[in-house]
C-alpha cells in the first residue's frame, strides 16, 4: 500500500477518473472485486493488469458505468457515474460490431446515437475509418474483415464520438501476434495525436509495460489493487528499442516478479 | 430425383406425378379422384362465381387478422421470454404445451366463447401460427451477441432504441423464419376454424363439395390452398435469403 500511495503523490497531472472503495458481487454470488481505490491521471495510459478472471472487465466496466458495483463509487473529474456517459468510450474485447451494418455504418453509429446530422457524421466517419488504416473498407460488412481489421473498426466508431477517455478491454486479445504489434504501434501513434486519457484491460505484461505509463496490478478473484508501478520509458525511441531497453525488461521482469506468486 | 445419372429439374418430377394422376382418374375408377384435367377445369369455372368470391374474402380476411393478431403479440411475447429467465419461466412451459398440442381440439372451446362465426376462425388462426413466432422470436433474441446492446448501452442508447436498433435486427434472420412457419400454420388454423364452424368462407365450400360428391371443385380447391400455401410460405423465404448473408456471420 506504501508503494501505492508514494506513486500517487509522484503523480503531477491532475487525475480524471477515481476508483473510490469499489465492491462487486455478481448475483449469485461471485466477488469479483474488493476494496479497489485508483487514481487514474488525465492525459495518460493507464493499464489494468492481472491473471485472467481477477475482475479486470468488471472494473472497467463500473468505470464505463455499464455496471453497477455492489459499493463504492466512480468519480470522473469529481462527479459521481451513474451510467454511461459522452465523456467516455469504450472498446470491446468481441468488436461488439452490428454484423448487419457496414463499416461506415458501425463507425457512425456512436455518433448517430448522439445525434449528429447524418452529412456530418458521414464525414467524421470516413476521417477515423481512415485514421486507424481502414481507408476503403467503409462500404465492407465485418465479417468480410480479418479480427485485427474488426477491432479497428470497433477502435475508430470509439475515437469518432471524441469523448476524453477511452476505454479498451483486451483489444488485442484475439489478433495475431505480428498484427498485435503493428496495432499497438498504431494506437499510441494515433493515441498520442488524439490526446485522450486511456484506460487498457491486458492479460499481457509486455503489452502493459510497452504501451502504458501507469500499469495497475490486480490480484486474483476477488480483485484488488496488489501494486501500481509507473513505467519511465522514454517512448520517444522506436518501438524496438523500446523492447530491448533496459527499463523496459526491468519492469517486465518486476511484474512477473508478482503474478507469478499467483500461480 | 435422378434418371441415367442426370438430376431433374423439379418440375418434371411434377409433370410426372401430374400425369400419373390423370392416369389414375380417367382409368382407376375411383369417384373420389377424378382426373386432374376435370380438377382443373373446374377450378377455371369456379373462380370467377361469386360464391367462390365470397368465400376467398370471408376467408382471407380471417387469415389475415389472425396472422396480424399472432404476429403483433407473438413478437414481443417472443422478445420479453428471450431477455427475462423469470417471463421465460412463468409462460415457457405453456408456450411448450400449446406448440405441441393438438390444437384443433381447442377451437370447439372457442366457438362456445365466440360463436359460430368469424371470431372463431380468426381465433383458430391465432392459435395456429403464434407459438412458431413466439419460439423463434426467442430463440433469436437469446442468441444475440450481449456485447451488442451492451455497446449500444455505452454510446447512450435508451432501452426502447436498444430493443428495435440491436435486439430486432439481431433477431431478424430468426423472426422471419418464425413467421414463415406461422404463415404455414395459419393456413391449417383457417381450414380447421372454417371446417369446425362449417358455415363460411372455403370451410362451407369444402363441407359442400364433399357432402355432395363435387370432387372435381373439392380438389381443385384444396390445390388452390396449397398453391397458397406454398407462395406465401415462399414469399418470406425470399425475403430471409436476402438477409441471411449476415445471420450466417454472427
Ligand atoms: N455476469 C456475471 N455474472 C456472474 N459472475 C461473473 C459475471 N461476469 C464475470 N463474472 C465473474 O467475475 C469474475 C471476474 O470476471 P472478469 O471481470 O470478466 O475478469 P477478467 O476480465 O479479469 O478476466 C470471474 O470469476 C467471472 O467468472
Ligand atoms: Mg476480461
Amino acid at each position: 500500500m506504501n508503494q501505492v500511495a508514494k506513486n500517487m503523490t509522484e503523480t503531477k497531472q491532475d487525475t480524471i477518473v477515481e476508483v473510490d472503495g469499489i465492491a462487486m458481487r455478481y448475483e449469485g454470488g461471485v466477488q469479483a472485486l474488493k476494496g479497489v481505490d485508483l487514481k487514474i491521471p488525465s492525459g495518460e495510459l493507464t493499464s489494468f493488469l492481472g491473471p485472467s478472471g481477477c475482475g479486470k472487465t468488471t472494473l472497467l466496466k463500473i468505470i464505463a458505468g455499464l455496471l453497477t458495483p455492489t459499493e463504492g463509487e466512480v468519480r470522473i473529474r469529481g462527479k459521481k457515474v451513474t451510467g454511461p456517459g459522452p465523456d467516455r468510450a469504450f472498446v470491446f474485447q468481441d468488436f461488439a460490431l452490428m454484423p448487419w451494418a457496414t463499416v461506415q455504418r458501425n463507425v457512425e453509429f456512436g455518433l448517430e446515437l448522439r445525434g449528429m446530422p447524418k452529412d456530418q457524421r458521414g464525414e467524421k466517419a470516413v476521417k477515423y475509418i481512415a485514421e486507424v488504416g481502414l481507408a476503403g473498407f467503409e462500404k465492407s460488412y465485418p465479417h468480410e474483415l480479418s479480427g485485427g481489421m474488426r477491432q479497428r473498426v470497433g477502435l475508430a466508431r470509439a475515437l469518432a464520438v471524441d469523448a476524453d477517455i477511452l476505454m479498451m478491454d483486451e483489444p488485442f486479445a484475439s489478433v495475431d501476434e505480428q498484427t498485435r504489434r503493428k496495432f499497438q504501434e498504431d494506437m499510441l501513434d494515433l493515441l498520442s495525436k488524439e490526446k485522450k486519457t486511456v484506460i487498457f484491460v491486458t492479460h499481457s505484461i509486455e503489452e502493459a509495460v510497452y504501451v502504458s505509463d501507469q500499469v495497475v496490478l490486480l490480484s486474483p478473484r476477488p480483485g484488488q489493487v496488489q501494486r501500481i508501478i509507473r513505467t519511465e520509458i522514454d517512448r520517444s525511441k522506436s518501438p524496438d528499442e523500446i523492447r530491448r531497453d533496459k527499463n523496459y525488461l526491468d519492469y517486465v521482469d518486476d511484474i512477473w516478479a508478482v503474478l507469478r506468486t499467483y500461480l | 430425383m435422378k434418371l441415367n445419372g442426370k438430376q431433374i429439374p423439379i418440375v418434371y418430377s411434377l409433370f410426372l406425378w401430374a400425369a400419373i394422376w390423370e392416369l389414375v382418374g380417367r382409368y382407376g375408377g375411383l369417384a373420389i379422384l377424378p382426373p386432374l384435367s376435370a380438377v382443373f377445369e373446374a377450378g377455371v369455372e369456379m373462380v370467377p362465381t361469386d360464391k367462390f368470391k365470397s368465400a376467398m374474402v370471408v376467408t382471407l380476411d380471417a387469415y389475415f387478422r389472425g396472422l396480424a393478431m399472432a404476429v403483433a403479440i407473438g413478437i414481443p411475447m417472443g422478445f420479453l421470454m428471450g431477455v427475462s429467465k423469470t417471463i421465460d419461466r412463468l409462460i415457457g412451459t405453456w408456450v411448450n404445451i400449446f406448440v405441441s398440442a393438438p390444437l384443433t381440439a381447442v377451437v370447439p372451446i372457442f366457438m362456445v366463447i365466440l360463436g359460430i362465426g368469424q371470431a372463431t376462425v380468426i381465433a383458430s388462426v391465432f392459435l395456429f401460427a403464434i407459438w412458431a413466432i413466439v419460439l423463434d422470436t426467442r430463440a433469436g433474441v437469446k442468441h444475440v451477441n450481449p456485447s451488442l446492446p451492451e455497446m449500444a448501452h455505452s454510446f447512450g442508447a435508451s432501452r426502447w432504441l436498444i430493443f428495435y436498433r440491436i435486439y430486432l435486427l439481431a433477431a431478424l434472420p430468426e423472426v422471419l423464419a418464425g413467421i414463415r412457419l406461422g404463415l404455414i400454420r395459419a393456413v391449417k388454423g383457417v381450414v380447421i376454424g372454417q371446417l369446425l364452424v362449417a358455415i363460411t368462407g372455403i370451410g362451407e365450400l369444402f363441407e359442400l363439395y364433399s357432402r355432395n360428391f363435387l370432387f372435381d371443385e373439392f380438389w381443385a380447391l384444396l390445390l388452390m390452398v396449397f398453391a397458397f400455401a406454398f407462395a406465401t410460405a415462399e414469399a418470406v423465404g425470399l425475403v430471409e435469403k436476402r438477409i441471411e448473408y449476415y445471420a450466417r456471420t454472427r
